[in-house]
């Protein structure tokens, strides 16, 4: 089900695909580098969905206990971006960037701490990398930690059938047991602008491709 | 001399970008554009193809596991992963498998550097 006046060509689809693709594989190099292990990543998806849509996706094989660092980023695009990953799996992660020689108090009391900053790393990393890709700045919050399920992450509240661009990644830590979601959510208005923006960074490519290619 | 490279990534942008950057670095070059492994694999043996450039992340087969099978057939070919995944694991497998590793965004510098480095090794063996 989707809005016609927002609907994503196909070159649309697959430059935004490839864009966040870039963001997200750089940030996991920084996950990487905290962690100590491989981070393995989905191929991306883009769909311009309902909030309530939305916040299905990143509950399905999940249990509905989640918790997230979000970050709201602001520029000729708007939005929010998310790393999202069971509750459960929070102290694991914690415990991996931290070191396991940490006491479990310890690792409860640096919790809220090590997910914010963690988040911070890799949310920047994820859309500083598409920033630059695109030739424009972002300003970016300070991230913050929300726990619920998908509609109180997302914030669908009476807004839940209002259509968003929500391009998602899944990752894992195997070695760590610890997987989540990279999400980045925009609304309406944010849409049409990020559909020029792309739409010039392809006519930029376009303009520079040789005319016979086999 | 002139080579023809193959290049497979699922994405079109990026295949997009890679024949621009291609076109700048070396004009005279021909390109043979796929979009997944099947593709690339059938692509390889029906026409005499010298260079491979493959995406990591792609659905299905990734571009690892594409990498030994293009070797298996054609050890000498010079192949490059390009990825914007620059974790030390899959550059360390990417040189396992005896092949080259571009990060994304793509350089036309990073591109060039292979693409020398691909033409010596070519001018060494003989087809």
């Amino acid at each position: 089900m989707r809005s016609n006046a927002t609907d994503l060509t196909e070159i649309e689809q697959d430059a935004l695909a490839e864009i966040a693709n870039m963001g997200v594989s750089r940030a996991a190099n920084s996950l990487r580098q905290m962690v100590g292990e491989q981070v393995f990543l989905s191929v991306p998806t883009v769909e311009i969905v309902t909030r309530q849509a939305a916040s299905k996706l990143v509950e399905r094989n999940n249990s509905k206990r989640l918790v997230a660092v979000q970050q709201t980023f602001e520029g000729p695009f708007c939005g929010k971006a998310l790393l999202i990953f069971p509750e459960a799996q929070s102290l694991e992660l914690v415990r991996s960037i931290v070191g396991y020689e940490h006491s479990l108090e310890d690792v409860i009391d640096l919790e809220q701490e090590a997910l914010a900053e963690t988040g911070n790393i890799i949310l920047n990393g994820c859309l500083a990398t598409i920033a630059n890709m695109l030739h424009r700045t972002m300003r970016m919050s300070l991230p913050s930690i929300v726990r619920g399920d998908g509609a109180t992450l997302f914030g669908n509240g009476a807004s839940g059938e209002q259509y968003v661009l929500f391009l998602y990644i899944d990752f894992n830590i195997k070695k760590r047991d610890v997987g989540g979601f990279i999400a980045l959510l925009m609304d309406l208005p944010s849409i049409a602008a990020l559909k020029e923006i792309v739409n010039d960074y392809v006519n930029d490519i376009q303009r520079h491709l040789p005319s016979h290619v086999g | 001399m002139q080579y023809k490279v193959l290049v497979v990534d699922d994405s079109k942008l990026a295949r997009m970008v890679m024949a621009s950057a291609l076109r700048r670095v070396r004009p005279e070059w021909t390109l043979v554009e796929t979009a997944n492994a099947d593709e690339a694999l059938a692509a390889v043996s029906a026409t005499k193809i010298d260079i491979a450039l493959v995406d990591f992340n792609m659905p299905d087969t990734d571009g690892l596991e594409l990498v030994a099978r293009i070797h298996k057939a054609h050890p000498d070919m010079p192949v490059a992963v390009v990825s914007a995944n620059v974790q030390d694991e899959i550059i360390g497998r990417a040189r396992e498998l005896n092949a080259g590793f571009i990060p994304k965004p793509l350089t036309d510098d990073a591109l060039a550097a292979f693409l020398s480095g691909a033409a010596l090794r070519l001018k060494k063996v003989p087809t």
